[in-house]
């Protein structure tokens, strides 16, 4: 039990809020069809957490969740210059923008020697699950502790003020996201304001993104964002039935992927642990495809185009 | 610096001037079928692709591993990694194709999935007693540094076949991204050709897989197209500029990696890139930043000019020092604001133009419409002289004719 307590509850409790949170927003990436959104922004915090750690000399987390948040920034803006001035599709400005911040990431890490310190590529990009572990949590009478639980991983806090904020925000933009992700002209003639809640839900992206990056890296927060919300649109027509199925499917996707990175081998016989946060993505992946072979409503309406 | 320039006449040594070529032949074929990618409107489906090598590659490695002790073979490692890529995109087009979910999402979840499968086979590896395991990584962002002669001749005999592959398939594939109707009346099949320059876009993935990394290859692919559409709107001059970008960039790239052990070479080939396509926002002569401003401004000017014109012709003041300033330039009013004797003449041209574009309008409001800012050039550039004939005709005769 204390061993539950000290080494799995926090990774799961973190990984938990953090697909859950992702996935929410995420619904609305998907009915926009802006899923890439997600992409680009994961492939930024790179850069972003580089350029923080160069500048202050510290990965304390204020520091990195502040540069990626910049980077995202930085990113959104480049996307919609180069949108404009270059005249191609969303699409392909945000290829641009976002890989070539990236590669100005990498010859920051590799040039600096920051590759050397703490701060190597392979953890910004596939977070550290295994590593939040809460010392305190020896017995059972700890989860009532406030000294115990002072000693609980901040990334637990953060990510469970992050997840408050995502569920904050959906409460109060629920109309405007809603009309807004079906109808823009007819969101705009009620007065609901595609625009800034288009802005409003990126930014809250890239908050969640940043908070889920510690977690379970960058590329893989892509994951979260589109598998469950994908698989939960192909389940159900109705958006709040919908919105359920993601979370669900988020729970699941997260608690079976810790246990099975964690526990996986060793029900193999094998002493060692798995990427959790790979692990995640993996059957989120899973619950995925089953939703596309069995789900109830993956058929398209009408005939595909091209 | 003299290293660079040293490297950049390929005079830095055997194995640089070969990566260098390799590069070179890379960035071409990745910027030819990023090209024709572009055209087609999906251009992020090269992220998926890529990210979908490493599953393929982890595999892979284990298998090599597990019979040689050491996983480092490039050819193994390059086949799983297209067999990987060739199951995501195949999931890619399965999903967009036969769910209602749209490409973006179907592009999101390969990737990020098979990434994390990838993610989970490495840290397979990392327990597994075997050698090779460092050199991974470089699969990642690209490792020239440590290249063998023998993989460098591979990865540049494939991206030469690439190009060849692709300068044989141009016609269709150009084809299919601006009239498929036309291309079925002549014979070519689209489904397949749509497979071919997918194909394409996985082997140009899985040779740059070494050169600028898995994470950097679809720069590589977007970048260069995305710049040569700043010098052309024709597709086929397109993929040539895109096949240029992507050459010099691979090649500056490569060559400025070559100076320092610590300089990553995917990095520099998409920053040398993104530089590129910057100075192609910039100065590109019709669609670039400053060529818009220069139109700008001389479309500023020649307003003032034609509404000051038109003003002299009605004999009213001008009060605007902008109009004055350009009137009197270009000498037709003088100092104390009178109109010259050329200056009347040109008034007189001005009005009689405007009164024409007037029926013009009147009688044809699309075209007219559509013409825009050309509006202010001398009518006779515009229009065919029976049209403006007809116009002339149309003009009442009024009394006391300016």
């Amino acid at each position: 039990m204390s061993e539950f307590l000290m080494l799995s509850l926090v990774p799961l409790l973190v990984a938990g809020l953090c697909s859950l949170s992702c996935a929410l927003l995420g619904n609305f990436l998907v009915l926009r069809r802006q899923a890439l959104i997600g992409d680009a922004i994961s492939h930024v915090a790179l850069p972003g957490i580089v350029a923080s750690f160069l500048l202050t000399g510290t990965l304390a987390a204020p520091a990195m969740l502040v540069g990626a948040g910049a980077a995202a920034l930085i990113t959104l803006a480049l996307i919609e210059l180069i949108r404009r001035l270059g005249r191609v599709e969303s699409n392909a400005a945000m290829g641009v923008a976002f890989t070539t911040l990236f590669a100005l990431g990498v010859l920051m890490l590799e040039w600096s020697g920051a590759s050397g310190v703490h701060l190597d590529v392979e953890h910004a990009l596939y977070g550290n699950l295994e590593s939040l572990v809460w010392f305190e949590g020896t017995r059972p009478a700890a989860l009532w502790d406030p000294q115990a639980l002072a000693g609980l991983p901040p990334q637990l806090t953060r990510v469970a003020w992050v997840a408050l904020l995502v569920g904050l925000f959906m409460m109060l933009a629920w109309r405007p996201l809603v009309l807004g992700s079906f109808d823009a002209a007819f969101a705009a003639s009620q007065g609901a304001r595609p625009g800034p809640t288009q802005l409003l839900l990126v930014v809250m992206v890239a908050v969640a993104a940043i908070a889920a990056f510690e977690a379970v890296g960058s590329i893989l927060v892509i994951a979260m964002f589109i598998c469950p919300p994908a698989a939960a649109r192909l389940m159900t027509d109705r958006l709040s039935h919908q919105l359920a199925w993601s979370q669900a499917f988020a729970l699941a996707s997260a608690v079976l992927g810790v246990v099975l990175a964690g526990h996986g081998p060793g029900w193999l016989g094998i002493d060692a642990g798995l990427s959790a946060a790979g692990m995640i993505s993996v059957v989120a992946g899973l619950i995925l495809l089953l939703a596309c072979r069995f789900g109830p409503r993956r058929h398209r309406a009408a005939p595909p185009p091209g | 610096m003299d290293a660079w320039l040293a490297a950049l006449t390929l005079s830095a040594g055997y194995n640089t001037r070969l990566v260098t070529l390799g590069a070179l032949l890379l960035g071409a074929a990745a910027g030819m079928v990023g090209s024709h990618v572009l055209l087609r409107q999906r251009a992020l489906i090269s992220d998926a692709v890529s990210h979908a090598t490493l599953p393929g590659l982890a595999a892979a490695f284990i298998l090599i591993a597990l019979v040689q002790g050491d996983g480092r073979w490039l050819p193994g490692l390059l086949l799983g990694a297209a067999a990987s890529a060739a199951l995501g995109l195949a999931a890619v087009q399965a999903m967009s194709r036969h769910t209602r979910l749209g490409e973006d999402s179907a592009i999101g979840a390969v990737l990020s999935v098979f990434f994390g499968l990838g993610v989970v086979l490495l840290t397979v590896i990392q327990a597994m007693p075997v050698a090779g395991q460092a050199g991974l990584s470089g699969y990642l962002v690209g490792a020239t540094a440590g290249m063998l002669a023998s993989e460098a001749y591979l990865l540049g005999a494939m991206a030469l076949g690439l190009l060849v592959a692709l300068v044989i398939l141009r016609r269709p594939l150009l084809l299919l991204c601006f009239d498929p109707e036309h291309a079925w009346t002549q014979g070519v099949d689209l489904r397949r050709t749509d497979t071919w320059l997918l194909g394409l876009l996985l082997a140009v993935t899985v040779v740059g897989l070494r050169v600028t990394g898995l994470i950097l290859i679809v720069a590589l692919t977007i970048i260069p197209p995305v710049t040569a559409r700043f010098w052309t709107d024709r597709p086929h001059t397109l993929v040539i500029i895109a096949a240029g970008a992507g050459a010099l960039a691979g090649y500056l790239g490569v060559t400025l990696s070559s100076v320092h052990p610590r300089l990553p070479s995917g990095a520099l080939v998409v920053l040398a890139a993104f530089t590129l396509f910057l100075v192609s926002l910039l100065i590109a002569p019709r669609r670039g930043l400053l060529a818009h401003l220069i139109d700008r401004y001389r479309f500023v000017r020649r307003v003032h000019c034609r509404q000051g014109l038109l003003a002299l012709a009605r004999n009213e003041a001008i009060f605007d020092p902008t109009t004055l300033r350009i009137l009197r330039r270009l000498g037709h009013i003088r100092r104390d604001g009178l109109a010259t004797a050329q200056g009347r003449a040109a008034a007189r041209d001005a009005h009689h133009e405007e009164r024409l574009w007037m029926h013009y309008r009147h009688a044809y409001p699309e075209e007219a419409a559509q013409l825009g800012a050309r509006r202010l050039e001398p009518i006779s550039r515009l229009l065919p002289p029976d049209l403006i004939d007809e116009l002339e005709r149309r003009l009442p005769l009024e009394s006391g004719e300016k």
